[in-house]
């Protein structure tokens, strides 16, 4: 490298306190001296699972520590000077000048109370980078490069007045507008859908390469950070595990760790022939919330076979989950009729026969809320047990543990709270319940899509695994189409309320695709280089959240 | 129980005296409860620690008696007023809907009297026996903790275990205490200390005012009404009890504000 970095970082040291129940506050250190450059104008990636310390990093950029976390150790360069040295007031003039960020939630990070504008421009001027006339001009100028809609007056409106992808766009302009010469993308994209989310990472980009802006992007999606960096770092437990440019960490990964990153989803599940009696018929199911003038479900029709998985994909507001919660009865279809297992249901849960309740389960998205915090996991398990089949004593205890090794947690899990254990465990617990009840069919509600790759791919191999010793059907609602193609043997693609497309995984994933289905199919971002620019060229639909 | 703050330590320690000393009161109080042992409003002596009332009672036997009372009662009360309030603030939380409009508006109405009116109206016309009071006073309060586990409940009813609980089947009773309630527990704890002290204060302002306890039956409300002739003379009598009431409600303060920090901060809490 002949210039001088722009940002340094040399064996960069991270510790927070931690306050376990019932002993002393004690210190922890997570990120354990991390080194490495980055040069003007050039993207890296950050990449890692949670609790990597990826965002923890990015934020070092900025002198900051979020939430009782303390740089400890090292040292971090911005354009020549060790910012964790120069005190308050200098780092003031950094932070918004300087390096910026870009938050993960755009949502949660504008003020609802303000318009776009005004904090768009805040920093900028608030630095005496611009005036407010000039910031306007530059704001405009920057929502027209990253492709919002109406730039001159877009930024009158209120946060709540654009959608999700578009605020996040607003803030990247924001990042942008005082001219920085660092920004921090800490998981961008990570919060949109994938149609929305080719379109954010398509302008960052362009922006990124037209202002000459560095950037560190952090993210835990290997074929997102793909796209746009130049370089990669993948984190593990707040170590380097592995740094190099994205040719060499895609195609030819030296660590463990990074082969599996790079491998992952590659499960592989052939489809299955369809019965001959369905298990679950939905027919012409229609539904509408109550207080609301419109249909969130217009005549919706699916079937199920036995031992089988169908897979309901969509955007969120596709009405997926909706679908779920008519087939369990939270929700009663104003029209339309279900029937499970030859057996007619009624339309709403609390008029249904106990058998019915017990044959179909469901497992949720978040495993932290579906289970009860103060109950262990041999009662969450056990209460199925005790509750339709009236197991006791030593007989239930029994059928606990055989659950518990067919979810592969073993001994000493019946004692544990929910808060003792990782998101994949807690996901393997939910399982187990829905398990517990000798059902016929589960609801499986995005449950993956909270986890890690590699614990979610654990907790797919895991469920293919069960369906094959417990011949249980799965309607698996998800938004991830690499989900699908492991899992599915039948797909329903959901827009807008209504199926667009269903049928065997085979036929669903094999053209001609309709426009929305090959929207969605190439929106999907895939592990190689210069995927990005291909995909928008052959785009036929504009995405929804544009 | 290592880390527990000097306030609270205080709290807790004068808490006990006081329970301690209603529990025991018939083995610690040097005369009987109703016993005239000496002169009107004798000044302190060694056979009179704190002197004698106004009809020549001893001061100190008053005052552990009244103790008994007044603490009973609160009790009692706060008890009553919780498991009314809270089954009742659950189920409205779990139901939904009309059930829980009923109950809440009906709640709002009692509550748009003020309690203390409500208490003299009732008062006047039912007998004033130590039952009424304690359901009176329970009922009264119950408004205040039902709002309270409402506003709870509600956010725990739309956590996914409670709709997994729902899905499986189960009856109302099993979700009120077994989903929720282990969940609700740690405000509710809190806010027991709380309505205990707005008990001791309500039960003492009553007798106070002649509607509670009734003579010769001793309490802290009452002891005041008796002696507050005196203090027109520079006669501490009417003070004794209102110091009582004061450390008592003081001491629980103390211990309730340190459960409430242990559940509600994410640091030292287990929550």
């Amino acid at each position: 490298m002949t210039d001088t970095p722009l940002l340094k970082v040399r064996g960069l040291k991270i510790g927070a306190t931690i306050y376990p129940p019932g002993e002393r506050p004690k210190d922890i250190e997570i990120v354990h001296g991390v080194d490495f450059d980055l040069a003007p104008g050039k993207v890296l990636g950050l990449i890692g699972e949670s609790g990597a310390g990826k965002s923890t990093i990015g934020l070092a950029a900025m002198a900051y520590g979020r939430g009782g976390v303390e740089l400890t150790g090292g040292e971090v360069h911005v354009n020549g000077r060790d910012i964790l040295q120069t005190g308050v007031r200098d780092v003031r003039r950094l932070r918004g000048a300087e390096v910026t960020y870009v938050s993960q939630s755009a949502a949660a990070s504008f003020n609802p109370a303000k318009k776009i504008m005004e904090q768009v421009i805040e920093a900028a001027v608030l630095q005496k980078k611009f005036n407010k006339s000039d910031a306007e001009a530059r704001a405009v100028e920057l929502f027209r490069k990253l492709g919002l809609p109406d730039p001159e007056n877009i930024g009158s409106r209120y946060p709540h007045q654009v959608s999700g992808g578009q605020l996040q766009r607003c803030m990247t302009a924001l990042a942008l507008c005082p001219e920085p010469d660092l920004v921090v993308f800490d998981e961008p994209t990570t919060a949109l859908d994938v149609t929305t989310q080719i379109d954010v990472l398509a302008a960052i980009k362009d922006a990124i390469r037209d202002t000459g802006v560095a950037a560190l992007y952090i993210t835990h999606d290997l074929a997102v950070v793909a796209q746009v960096s130049d370089h990669i770092m993948v984190l593990r437990m707040g170590e380097m595990v592995e740094y190099g440019t994205v040719d060499q960490i895609i195609n030819d990964p030296q660590e463990d760790y990074t082969k599996a990153l790079v491998s992952v989803r590659s499960i592989r599940h052939e489809e299955k022939q369809p019965g001959d009696t369905p298990i679950l018929k939905v027919e012409n199911i229609t539904a509408r919330y109550k207080g609301t003038d419109f249909d969130v479900l217009k005549d919706i029709s699916v079937e199920m076979y036995r031992g089988q998985t169908l897979a309901v994909v969509g955007e969120s507001g596709s009405g997926k989950s909706t679908l779920a919660r008519v087939i369990t009865g939270l929700l009663p279809p104003s029209a339309g009729q279900i029937t499970f297992d030859g057996r007619t249901l009624t339309p709403d849960q609390p008029t249904r026969p106990l058998e019915d309740l017990r044959e179909l389960q469901m497992i949720y998205q978040m495993a932290d809320t579906a289970m009860n915090p103060r109950q262990t996991v041999g009662t969450i398990i056990g209460r199925p047990l005790e509750f339709y089949f009236g197991l006791k004593g030593a007989e239930k205890q029994k059928r606990i543990q055989e659950l518990l090794d067919e979810i592969e947690l073993g001994d000493g899990f019946q004692d544990r709270y929910p808060a003792e254990l990782s998101g994949g465990q807690k996901q393997r617990v939910c399982i187990a319940r829905a398990l517990a009840a000798k059902p016929k069919m589960i609801i499986c509600d995005e449950v993956t899509s909270a986890l890690d790759p590699l614990v979610a791919d654990g907790i797919l191999k895991l469920l293919l695994e069960l369906q094959k010793i417990e011949d249980v059907a799965y309607l698996f609602i998800t938004h991830d189409l690499a989900t699908v193609k492991a899992i599915a043997d039948s797909i329903a693609v959901m827009f807008q309320g209504e199926v667009v497309r269903y049928g065997p995984k085979s036929q669903v994933l094999s053209p001609p695709f309709d426009d929305y289905t090959d929207l969605l199919l190439s929106s999907v971002p895939e592990m190689k280089l210069g995927w990005l620019e291909e995909v928008l060229e052959h785009r036929k639909m504009e995405s929804a959240g544009n | 129980m290592k880390n527990i703050p000097i306030s609270a330590m205080i709290g807790l320690f004068f808490t006990g005296i006081y329970f301690l000393a209603a529990i025991f009161a018939p083995l610690i109080a040097p005369y009987g409860m109703a016993e005239v042992v000496g002169d009107v409003w004798e000044p302190s002596s060694s056979e009179h620690l704190l002197g004698t009332d106004s009809i020549g009672r001893d001061l100190l036997t008053r005052l552990i008696y009244g103790g008994r009372t007044t603490i009973f009662i609160a009790t009692a009360a706060t008890a009553l007023s919780f498991v009314t309030g809270a089954v009742l603030g659950f189920f409205a939380a779990v139901s939904g809907g009309w059930v829980d409009q009923v109950l809440s508006r009906f709640v709002d109405l009692i509550m748009s009297i003020p309690s203390l009116i409500f208490a003299l109206v009732v008062l006047s016309v039912m007998p004033t026996n130590m039952i009424t009071l304690i359901i009176l006073m329970g009922l009264l309060d119950s408004t205040r903790v039902y709002r309270l586990s409402r506003a709870v409940a509600v956010d725990i009813t739309v956590m996914d275990y409670v709709e997994a609980a729902r899905l499986r089947g189960e009856k109302t009773a099993w979700i009120i205490f077994r989903e929720i309630l282990p969940n609700a527990l740690s405000p509710l704890v809190a806010e027991v200390g709380l309505r205990f002290i707005f008990m001791v204060l309500f039960i003492s302002t009553l007798s106070f005012l002649g509607l509670g306890v009734q003579p010769p039956q001793a309490d802290w409300g009452g002891i005041v009404k008796e002696n507050k002739e005196g203090i027109n003379y520079g006669i501490q009598a009417a003070l004794y009890p209102a110091y009582a009431i004061a450390t008592l409600c003081i001491s629980i303060n103390l211990v309730a504000d340190w459960i409430l920090n242990r559940t509600t901060s994410l640091k030292g809490g287990r929550g």
